[in-house]
Protein backbone atom coordinates (compact mmCIF):
# COMPACT_ATOMS: atom_id res chain seq x y z
CA UNK A 1 0.00 0.00 0.00
CA UNK A 2 2.63 2.38 0.94
CA UNK A 3 4.24 1.41 -2.22
CA UNK A 4 1.62 2.34 -4.25
CA UNK A 5 1.54 5.53 -2.27
CA UNK A 6 4.92 6.45 -2.67
CA UNK A 7 4.88 5.59 -6.75
CA UNK A 8 1.83 8.09 -6.89
CA UNK A 9 3.99 10.55 -5.21
CA UNK A 10 6.55 10.40 -7.08
CA UNK A 11 5.01 10.41 -10.48
CA UNK A 12 2.84 13.70 -9.43
CA UNK A 13 6.03 15.47 -8.06
CA UNK A 14 7.84 14.69 -11.19
CA UNK A 15 4.96 15.93 -13.55
CA UNK A 16 4.61 18.96 -11.50
CA UNK A 17 8.56 19.64 -11.62
CA UNK A 18 7.73 19.46 -15.59
CA UNK A 19 4.99 22.11 -15.63
CA UNK A 20 7.77 24.26 -13.08
CA UNK A 21 10.67 23.43 -15.66
CA UNK A 22 8.39 24.38 -18.82
CA UNK A 23 7.26 27.42 -16.99
CA UNK A 24 10.49 28.82 -16.56
CA UNK A 25 11.87 28.18 -19.99
CA UNK A 26 8.93 29.77 -20.99
CA UNK A 27 10.29 32.85 -18.37
CA UNK A 28 13.64 32.81 -20.28
CA UNK A 29 12.68 32.68 -23.71
CA UNK A 30 9.33 34.36 -24.85
CA UNK A 31 9.85 37.48 -26.10
CA UNK A 32 7.98 39.99 -24.02
CA UNK A 33 6.28 40.71 -20.55
CA UNK A 34 2.87 39.68 -21.10
CA UNK A 35 3.58 35.60 -22.45
CA UNK A 36 5.95 35.29 -19.92
CA UNK A 37 3.36 35.40 -17.19
CA UNK A 38 1.15 33.11 -19.31
CA UNK A 39 4.28 30.46 -18.94
CA UNK A 40 4.40 30.77 -15.37
CA UNK A 41 1.11 31.02 -14.75
CA UNK A 42 1.32 27.00 -15.60
CA UNK A 43 4.28 26.58 -13.31
CA UNK A 44 2.01 27.73 -10.71
CA UNK A 45 -1.07 26.98 -10.86
CA UNK A 46 -0.98 23.12 -12.75
CA UNK A 47 3.20 22.78 -11.21
CA UNK A 48 2.55 23.42 -7.55
CA UNK A 49 -1.00 21.63 -7.83
CA UNK A 50 0.51 18.30 -8.45
CA UNK A 51 3.12 18.72 -6.43
CA UNK A 52 0.41 19.01 -4.00
CA UNK A 53 -1.40 16.32 -4.88
CA UNK A 54 1.86 14.39 -4.67
CA UNK A 55 1.95 15.28 -1.06
CA UNK A 56 -1.35 14.77 -0.28
CA UNK A 57 -0.69 10.53 -0.42
CA UNK A 58 2.13 11.24 2.40
CA UNK A 59 0.69 13.71 4.82
CA UNK A 60 -1.22 11.56 7.62
CA UNK A 61 -4.12 13.16 8.73
CA UNK A 62 -6.90 15.28 7.27
CA UNK A 63 -5.93 18.47 9.21
CA UNK A 64 -2.33 18.27 7.36
CA UNK A 65 -4.09 17.52 4.29
CA UNK A 66 -6.12 21.05 4.73
CA UNK A 67 -3.03 22.83 5.06
CA UNK A 68 -1.70 21.77 2.11
CA UNK A 69 -4.64 22.65 -0.51
CA UNK A 70 -4.76 25.76 1.62
CA UNK A 71 -1.27 26.50 0.62
CA UNK A 72 -2.12 26.24 -2.77
CA UNK A 73 -5.02 28.10 -2.89
CA UNK A 74 -3.13 31.14 -1.04
CA UNK A 75 -0.01 30.95 -3.75
CA UNK A 76 -3.03 30.76 -6.79
CA UNK A 77 -4.50 33.85 -5.29
CA UNK A 78 -0.98 35.52 -4.76
CA UNK A 79 0.08 34.34 -8.09
CA UNK A 80 -3.02 35.37 -10.02
CA UNK A 81 -3.30 38.98 -8.57
CA UNK A 82 0.62 39.45 -9.13
CA UNK A 83 0.36 38.31 -12.55
CA UNK A 84 -2.75 40.76 -13.21
CA UNK A 85 -0.56 44.02 -11.99
CA UNK A 86 2.24 43.12 -13.62
CA UNK A 87 0.10 42.79 -16.93
CA UNK A 88 -1.96 46.27 -15.84
CA UNK A 89 2.08 47.86 -15.94
CA UNK A 90 3.24 45.93 -19.15
CA UNK A 91 0.36 46.90 -20.82
CA UNK A 92 0.90 50.51 -19.44
CA UNK A 93 4.30 50.75 -20.71
CA UNK A 94 3.17 50.25 -24.13
CA UNK A 95 4.01 47.22 -26.47
CA UNK A 96 7.39 47.47 -26.46
CA UNK A 97 9.70 46.21 -23.61
CA UNK B 1 28.02 15.76 12.27
CA UNK B 2 29.12 15.79 8.84
CA UNK B 3 25.83 16.44 7.43
CA UNK B 4 26.01 19.97 8.08
CA UNK B 5 29.34 20.47 6.36
CA UNK B 6 28.31 21.52 2.81
CA UNK B 7 26.41 24.20 4.65
CA UNK B 8 29.37 25.31 6.44
CA UNK B 9 31.30 25.95 3.79
CA UNK B 10 28.32 27.53 1.88
CA UNK B 11 28.28 30.21 4.56
CA UNK B 12 32.11 30.47 4.17
CA UNK B 13 31.50 31.52 0.39
CA UNK B 14 28.73 33.46 1.36
CA UNK B 15 30.60 35.19 3.69
CA UNK B 16 33.59 36.32 1.17
CA UNK B 17 31.01 37.04 -1.94
CA UNK B 18 29.43 39.56 0.22
CA UNK B 19 32.88 40.89 1.35
CA UNK B 20 33.45 41.35 -2.03
CA UNK B 21 30.02 42.83 -2.91
CA UNK B 22 30.43 45.42 -0.17
CA UNK B 23 33.84 46.80 -1.44
CA UNK B 24 33.64 46.70 -5.28
CA UNK B 25 29.62 48.16 -5.52
CA UNK B 26 29.33 52.04 -5.77
CA UNK B 27 25.87 52.08 -4.90
CA UNK B 28 24.95 52.45 -1.48
CA UNK B 29 21.62 49.85 -2.03
CA UNK B 30 24.00 47.11 -3.05
CA UNK B 31 26.44 47.64 -0.52
CA UNK B 32 23.17 47.01 1.62
CA UNK B 33 22.58 44.20 0.17
CA UNK B 34 26.10 42.35 0.18
CA UNK B 35 26.20 42.97 4.04
CA UNK B 36 22.62 40.94 4.34
CA UNK B 37 24.47 38.64 2.40
CA UNK B 38 27.47 38.65 4.78
CA UNK B 39 24.74 38.54 7.93
CA UNK B 40 23.05 35.10 6.00
CA UNK B 41 26.56 33.54 6.05
CA UNK B 42 27.16 34.01 9.00
CA UNK B 43 23.90 32.86 10.36
CA UNK B 44 24.55 29.34 8.47
CA UNK B 45 27.33 29.41 10.31
CA UNK B 46 25.26 29.15 13.45
CA UNK B 47 23.03 27.16 11.92
CA UNK B 48 25.61 24.45 11.30
CA UNK B 49 27.55 24.72 14.73
CA UNK B 50 23.53 24.02 16.23
CA UNK B 51 22.63 21.08 13.68
CA UNK B 52 26.23 19.81 15.19
CA UNK B 53 24.81 20.01 18.58
CA UNK B 54 22.27 17.79 17.79
CA UNK B 55 20.97 15.62 21.25
CA UNK B 56 17.93 14.32 23.23
CA UNK B 57 16.10 13.75 20.72
CA UNK B 58 16.18 17.62 19.21
CA UNK B 59 17.54 18.22 15.87
CA UNK B 60 19.96 20.63 16.50
CA UNK B 61 20.96 23.01 19.39
CA UNK B 62 17.96 25.49 20.38
CA UNK B 63 20.04 28.17 21.91
CA UNK B 64 21.93 29.13 18.75
CA UNK B 65 18.54 28.34 16.76
CA UNK B 66 17.08 31.10 19.34
CA UNK B 67 20.41 33.55 19.01
CA UNK B 68 19.54 33.35 15.04
CA UNK B 69 16.23 34.25 15.15
CA UNK B 70 16.92 37.25 16.95
CA UNK B 71 19.86 38.27 15.00
CA UNK B 72 17.62 37.88 11.61
CA UNK B 73 14.93 40.60 13.32
CA UNK B 74 17.77 43.08 14.18
CA UNK B 75 19.89 42.16 10.84
CA UNK B 76 16.40 43.47 9.31
CA UNK B 77 15.50 46.84 11.75
CA UNK B 78 19.71 47.44 10.77
CA UNK B 79 18.56 47.22 7.30
CA UNK B 80 15.56 49.00 7.56
CA UNK B 81 18.10 51.92 9.16
CA UNK B 82 20.16 51.55 6.63
CA UNK B 83 17.33 52.11 3.96
CA UNK B 84 15.88 54.80 5.70
CA UNK B 85 19.45 57.04 5.97
CA UNK B 86 20.37 56.54 2.17
CA UNK B 87 16.90 57.60 0.69
CA UNK B 88 16.99 60.51 2.95
CA UNK B 89 20.78 61.09 1.43
CA UNK B 90 19.49 60.91 -1.92
CA UNK B 91 16.50 62.73 -1.36
CA UNK B 92 19.07 65.69 0.28
CA UNK B 93 21.64 65.62 -2.33
CA UNK B 94 19.97 64.31 -5.11
CA UNK B 95 22.38 61.84 -6.06
CA UNK B 96 22.50 58.04 -5.06
CA UNK B 97 26.54 58.19 -4.43
CA UNK B 98 28.27 57.93 -1.14
CA UNK B 99 31.32 60.07 -2.34
CA UNK B 100 32.16 63.92 -1.53
CA UNK B 101 31.27 66.54 -4.26
CA UNK C 1 21.42 10.82 -1.02
CA UNK C 2 20.46 13.53 1.41
CA UNK C 3 24.29 14.63 0.65
CA UNK C 4 23.24 15.27 -2.90
CA UNK C 5 20.47 16.69 -1.89
CA UNK C 6 22.11 19.10 0.09
CA UNK C 7 24.86 19.80 -2.35
CA UNK C 8 22.46 20.84 -5.04
CA UNK C 9 20.73 23.33 -2.43
CA UNK C 10 24.35 24.82 -1.51
CA UNK C 11 24.83 25.33 -4.99
CA UNK C 12 21.48 26.70 -6.19
CA UNK C 13 22.28 29.26 -2.97
CA UNK C 14 25.71 30.43 -4.10
CA UNK C 15 24.23 30.82 -7.52
CA UNK C 16 21.53 32.80 -6.58
CA UNK C 17 24.00 34.76 -4.17
CA UNK C 18 26.30 35.38 -6.68
CA UNK C 19 23.84 36.60 -9.29
CA UNK C 20 22.69 39.51 -6.55
CA UNK C 21 26.00 40.26 -6.22
CA UNK C 22 26.81 40.48 -10.30
CA UNK C 23 23.61 41.43 -11.67
CA UNK C 24 23.92 44.73 -13.54
CA UNK C 25 20.17 46.05 -12.49
CA UNK C 26 20.07 47.35 -8.82
CA UNK C 27 15.94 46.01 -9.19
CA UNK C 28 17.50 42.91 -10.32
CA UNK C 29 19.76 42.59 -7.41
CA UNK C 30 16.61 42.83 -5.07
CA UNK C 31 14.62 40.20 -6.98
CA UNK C 32 17.78 37.88 -6.56
CA UNK C 33 18.25 38.80 -2.88
CA UNK C 34 14.51 37.83 -2.55
CA UNK C 35 14.95 34.30 -4.15
CA UNK C 36 18.27 33.60 -1.94
CA UNK C 37 16.47 34.67 1.31
CA UNK C 38 13.51 31.42 -0.21
CA UNK C 39 15.98 29.03 -1.14
CA UNK C 40 17.87 29.65 2.30
CA UNK C 41 15.01 28.88 4.41
CA UNK C 42 15.26 25.69 2.59
CA UNK C 43 18.67 25.52 3.65
CA UNK C 44 17.44 25.92 7.25
CA UNK C 45 14.80 23.23 6.81
CA UNK C 46 17.18 20.87 6.00
CA UNK C 47 19.89 22.05 9.27
CA UNK C 48 16.44 20.83 11.63
CA UNK C 49 15.68 24.75 12.60
CA UNK C 50 11.91 24.88 11.56
CA UNK C 51 11.49 28.20 13.25
CA UNK C 52 14.77 29.95 11.81
CA UNK C 53 13.27 28.72 8.49
CA UNK C 54 9.93 30.29 9.47
CA UNK C 55 11.64 33.73 10.24
CA UNK C 56 14.35 33.64 7.25
CA UNK C 57 11.56 33.54 5.21
CA UNK C 58 8.69 35.56 6.40
CA UNK C 59 11.29 38.20 7.48
CA UNK C 60 14.78 37.56 6.15
CA UNK C 61 13.37 37.21 2.46
CA UNK C 62 9.49 38.75 3.09
CA UNK C 63 9.86 42.01 4.89
CA UNK C 64 13.31 42.50 3.81
CA UNK C 65 12.96 42.40 0.31
CA UNK C 66 9.37 44.58 -0.02
CA UNK C 67 11.69 47.28 1.80
CA UNK C 68 14.60 47.00 -1.07
CA UNK C 69 11.86 46.59 -3.54
CA UNK C 70 10.43 50.06 -2.39
CA UNK C 71 13.75 51.31 -1.86
CA UNK C 72 14.93 50.35 -5.26
CA UNK C 73 12.30 51.72 -6.97
CA UNK C 74 12.68 55.14 -5.72
CA UNK C 75 16.29 54.90 -5.88
CA UNK C 76 16.27 54.00 -10.06
CA UNK C 77 16.43 57.68 -11.20
CA UNK C 78 19.90 58.13 -9.44
CA UNK C 79 21.19 55.02 -10.88
CA UNK C 80 22.72 56.52 -13.82
CA UNK C 81 23.68 59.54 -11.81
CA UNK C 82 26.31 57.60 -10.30
CA UNK C 83 28.68 56.58 -13.18
CA UNK C 84 31.59 55.08 -10.81
CA UNK C 85 32.82 52.13 -11.79
CA UNK C 86 34.98 49.83 -9.55
CA UNK C 87 38.77 49.56 -10.86
CA UNK C 88 39.92 46.33 -11.93
CA UNK C 89 42.58 46.62 -9.61
CA UNK C 90 40.16 47.42 -6.47
CA UNK C 91 38.20 43.94 -7.96
CA UNK C 92 41.41 42.02 -7.67
CA UNK C 93 42.63 42.86 -4.41
CA UNK C 94 39.10 42.74 -2.75
CA UNK C 95 38.57 38.74 -4.66
CA UNK C 96 41.90 37.72 -3.25
CA UNK C 97 41.19 38.76 0.41
CA UNK C 98 37.62 37.79 0.12
CA UNK C 99 38.79 34.27 -1.26
CA UNK C 100 41.68 34.17 2.11
CA UNK C 101 38.50 35.02 4.69
CA UNK C 102 36.29 32.19 3.05
CA UNK C 103 39.41 29.92 2.76
CA UNK C 104 40.00 30.99 6.48
CA UNK C 105 36.65 30.20 7.77
CA UNK C 106 36.53 26.97 5.75
CA UNK C 107 39.23 25.67 7.45
CA UNK C 108 37.55 26.68 10.61
CA UNK C 109 34.58 24.73 9.41
CA UNK C 110 36.46 21.62 8.54
CA UNK C 111 38.74 21.73 11.45
CA UNK C 112 35.55 21.77 14.34
CA UNK C 113 36.46 18.95 16.80
CA UNK C 114 34.02 15.63 16.21
CA UNK C 115 32.24 16.06 19.70
CA UNK C 116 30.23 18.81 19.22
CA UNK C 117 29.40 21.05 22.70
CA UNK C 118 25.65 21.20 23.45
CA UNK C 119 23.05 22.89 25.19
CA UNK C 120 20.32 20.77 24.43
CA UNK C 121 20.14 18.38 27.60
CA UNK C 122 19.82 21.33 30.11
CA UNK C 123 17.06 22.75 27.73
CA UNK C 124 15.74 19.62 27.36
CA UNK C 125 16.10 19.14 31.36
CA UNK C 126 13.71 21.87 32.19
CA UNK C 127 11.25 21.61 29.35
CA UNK C 128 8.26 19.84 31.23
CA UNK C 129 8.64 22.62 33.89
CA UNK C 130 8.27 25.43 31.97
CA UNK C 131 5.03 23.60 29.96
CA UNK C 132 6.23 24.65 26.72
CA UNK C 133 7.26 21.42 23.93
CA UNK C 134 9.43 24.00 21.62
CA UNK C 135 12.54 24.20 22.74
CA UNK C 136 13.58 27.59 20.80
CA UNK C 137 10.15 29.24 22.22
CA UNK C 138 11.37 28.16 25.80
CA UNK C 139 15.16 29.15 24.80
CA UNK C 140 13.82 32.64 23.76
CA UNK C 141 10.73 33.20 26.44
CA UNK C 142 12.55 31.50 29.63
CA UNK C 143 15.72 30.73 29.13
CA UNK C 144 17.16 33.59 27.48
CA UNK C 145 14.57 36.00 28.02
CA UNK C 146 16.49 38.96 28.59
CA UNK C 147 17.40 38.54 25.09
CA UNK C 148 14.19 39.06 23.36
CA UNK C 149 13.55 41.75 25.87
CA UNK C 150 16.78 43.99 24.51
CA UNK C 151 15.31 42.82 21.14
CA UNK C 152 12.53 44.68 21.15
CA UNK C 153 14.01 47.62 22.91
CA UNK C 154 16.28 47.26 19.91
CA UNK C 155 13.69 47.56 17.59
CA UNK C 156 11.85 50.62 18.82
CA UNK C 157 15.12 52.15 19.33
CA UNK C 158 15.54 51.47 15.42
CA UNK C 159 12.34 52.68 14.67
CA UNK C 160 13.04 56.04 16.97
CA UNK C 161 15.77 56.89 14.90
CA UNK C 162 14.06 55.94 11.32
CA UNK C 163 11.20 58.24 12.59
CA UNK C 164 13.74 61.35 13.55
CA UNK C 165 14.59 60.70 10.15
CA UNK C 166 12.20 63.08 8.52
CA UNK C 167 12.51 66.26 7.55
CA UNK C 168 11.15 68.98 10.35
CA UNK C 169 8.03 70.12 9.04
CA UNK C 170 6.63 66.03 8.69
CA UNK C 171 7.89 65.55 12.07
CA UNK C 172 5.20 63.44 13.80
CA UNK C 173 3.04 62.74 9.86
CA UNK C 174 2.24 59.93 8.32
CA UNK C 175 4.75 57.19 6.99
CA UNK C 176 4.28 56.46 2.87
CA UNK C 177 1.75 58.66 0.93
CA UNK C 178 -1.74 57.74 0.93
CA UNK C 179 -2.80 55.06 -1.50
CA UNK C 180 -5.92 55.10 -2.89
CA UNK C 181 -8.34 52.26 -3.38
CA UNK C 182 -9.68 52.13 -7.21
CA UNK C 183 -13.19 50.88 -7.81
CA UNK C 184 -11.99 47.94 -9.88
CA UNK C 185 -8.83 47.23 -8.27
CA UNK C 186 -7.44 44.35 -8.13
CA UNK C 187 -5.64 45.15 -4.78
CA UNK C 188 -8.12 45.46 -2.46
CA UNK C 189 -9.75 42.68 -3.72
CA UNK C 190 -7.25 40.51 -2.63
CA UNK C 191 -6.33 42.51 0.19
CA UNK C 192 -10.03 42.40 1.51
CA UNK C 193 -9.87 38.70 0.57
CA UNK C 194 -6.17 37.91 2.39
CA UNK C 195 -6.09 40.23 5.35
CA UNK C 196 -8.73 38.15 7.58
CA UNK C 197 -6.85 34.92 6.94
CA UNK C 198 -3.87 36.26 6.98
CA UNK C 199 -4.86 37.54 10.28
CA UNK C 200 -6.13 33.78 11.04
CA UNK C 201 -2.94 31.93 10.70
CA UNK C 202 -0.38 34.92 12.14
CA UNK C 203 -2.29 34.38 15.07
CA UNK C 204 -1.94 30.54 14.60
CA UNK C 205 1.39 30.52 14.04
CA UNK C 206 2.22 32.77 17.25
CA UNK C 207 -0.22 30.28 18.89
CA UNK C 208 1.36 26.83 18.16
CA UNK C 209 4.62 28.42 18.78
CA UNK C 210 4.59 26.68 21.99
CA UNK C 211 4.42 23.14 20.66
CA UNK C 212 5.56 23.32 17.26
CA UNK C 213 7.55 25.51 15.29
CA UNK C 214 6.37 28.84 15.10
CA UNK C 215 6.53 31.82 17.52
CA UNK C 216 5.58 35.00 18.08
CA UNK C 217 7.74 36.93 15.99
CA UNK C 218 7.10 34.34 12.80
CA UNK C 219 3.51 35.46 13.74
CA UNK C 220 3.67 39.36 14.16
CA UNK C 221 5.61 39.16 10.78
CA UNK C 222 2.52 37.85 9.25
CA UNK C 223 0.36 40.26 11.05
CA UNK C 224 2.36 43.33 10.28
CA UNK C 225 2.36 42.03 6.65
CA UNK C 226 -1.23 41.51 6.77
CA UNK C 227 -1.19 45.38 8.29
CA UNK C 228 0.88 46.52 5.26
CA UNK C 229 -0.85 44.80 2.38
CA UNK C 230 -4.07 46.51 3.72
CA UNK C 231 -2.41 49.94 3.42
CA UNK C 232 -0.79 49.24 0.26
CA UNK C 233 -4.55 48.18 -1.16
CA UNK C 234 -6.21 51.83 -0.11
CA UNK C 235 -8.15 49.87 2.89
CA UNK C 236 -6.47 51.81 5.59
CA UNK C 237 -4.19 54.69 6.07
CA UNK C 238 -1.11 54.47 7.59
CA UNK C 239 -1.60 56.76 10.79
CA UNK C 240 0.70 59.39 12.33
CA UNK C 241 3.43 58.65 14.18
CA UNK C 242 2.40 61.06 17.02
CA UNK C 243 -0.92 59.69 17.83
CA UNK C 244 -0.79 58.20 21.09
CA UNK C 245 -2.59 54.85 20.23
CA UNK C 246 0.00 53.63 18.39
CA UNK C 247 3.13 54.36 20.41
CA UNK C 248 0.95 52.78 23.48
CA UNK C 249 0.50 49.98 20.90
CA UNK C 250 4.11 50.05 20.52
CA UNK C 251 5.76 50.08 24.00
CA UNK C 252 3.09 47.60 25.56
CA UNK C 253 5.41 44.62 24.47
CA UNK C 254 8.38 45.57 26.05
CA UNK C 255 6.31 47.51 28.72
CA UNK C 256 4.63 44.27 30.03
CA UNK C 257 8.09 42.68 30.13
CA UNK C 258 9.91 44.76 32.14
CA UNK C 259 6.88 44.71 34.31
CA UNK C 260 7.26 40.88 34.45
CA UNK C 261 10.71 41.21 35.09
CA UNK C 262 10.46 43.32 37.47
CA UNK C 263 7.83 41.02 38.88
CA UNK C 264 10.48 38.66 39.14
CA UNK C 265 12.54 39.73 41.77
CA UNK C 266 9.24 39.44 44.26
CA UNK C 267 8.23 36.46 43.06
CA UNK C 268 11.61 34.24 42.32
CA UNK C 269 14.10 36.18 43.31
CA UNK C 270 15.87 37.32 39.92
CA UNK C 271 15.12 40.00 37.15
CA UNK C 272 12.62 37.72 34.78
CA UNK C 273 12.60 34.72 36.97
CA UNK C 274 9.29 32.91 37.03
CA UNK C 275 7.70 30.77 39.77
CA UNK C 276 7.61 27.17 38.85
CA UNK C 277 3.94 26.90 39.18
CA UNK C 278 2.93 30.35 36.91
CA UNK C 279 5.88 29.89 33.88
CA UNK C 280 3.54 29.47 31.13
CA UNK C 281 0.90 31.37 32.20
CA UNK C 282 3.60 34.33 32.85
CA UNK C 283 4.98 33.89 29.38
CA UNK C 284 1.72 33.96 27.81
CA UNK C 285 1.22 37.51 29.67
CA UNK C 286 4.22 38.92 28.30
CA UNK C 287 3.57 36.75 24.56
CA UNK C 288 0.46 38.64 23.37
CA UNK C 289 1.42 42.27 24.14
CA UNK C 290 4.84 41.34 22.69
CA UNK C 291 3.37 39.75 19.34
CA UNK C 292 1.08 42.99 18.89
CA UNK C 293 3.66 45.16 19.10
CA UNK C 294 6.43 43.67 17.72
CA UNK C 295 3.65 43.45 14.45
CA UNK C 296 3.41 47.24 14.74
CA UNK C 297 6.60 47.51 15.06
CA UNK C 298 7.83 45.60 11.98
CA UNK C 299 5.01 47.09 9.83
CA UNK C 300 5.95 50.68 10.34
CA UNK C 301 10.01 50.09 9.88
CA UNK C 302 8.68 48.82 6.38
CA UNK C 303 6.60 52.32 6.33
CA UNK C 304 9.87 54.46 6.86
CA UNK C 305 9.80 57.50 8.04
CA UNK C 306 7.12 60.23 7.73
CA UNK C 307 6.22 61.84 4.35
CA UNK C 308 2.75 63.50 4.67
CA UNK C 309 2.73 66.18 7.30
CA UNK C 310 0.31 65.63 10.39
CA UNK C 311 -3.20 66.82 10.12
CA UNK C 312 -3.32 68.98 13.15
Amino acid sequence: MSLALNGLTIVAVCAGAFFFLAGTVGLLRFPDALSRLHALTKADNLGLGLVVLGLLFQVGGVFAALKLIGVWLLTLLAAATVSQLLARAARASGPHE
Amino acid sequence: MSAAIPYGLCSAVLVGLGLFGLITHPQPLRKILAFNLIGSGVFLLFGVIARRGAAVGFGGDPVPQALVITGLVVAFAGTALAVALLLRLVDETRRGTLRDE
Amino acid sequence: MALAFDIVLVLLILGVATWTISARDTFAAVVGFIGFGLVLALAWVCLAAPDVALTEAAIGSGLTGGLLVGASARLRRTETTSGETPSISLRLSAGVVCTFISAGLAAIVLELPGKAPTLAPQVAANLAMIGLDNPVTAVLMAYRAVDTLLEVVVLLLVLGGIWSLAPDHLWGGSPGSRHLAGPDGVLPFVAQLLVPVGILVGIHIFWIGSVAPGGEFQGATILAAMWILATMAGLVDMPAVSRRWLRLLLVAGSAVFFAVGFAGFAMAGAFLAYPEAYAKLLILIIEIPLTLSIAATLALLVAGPPERAPQE
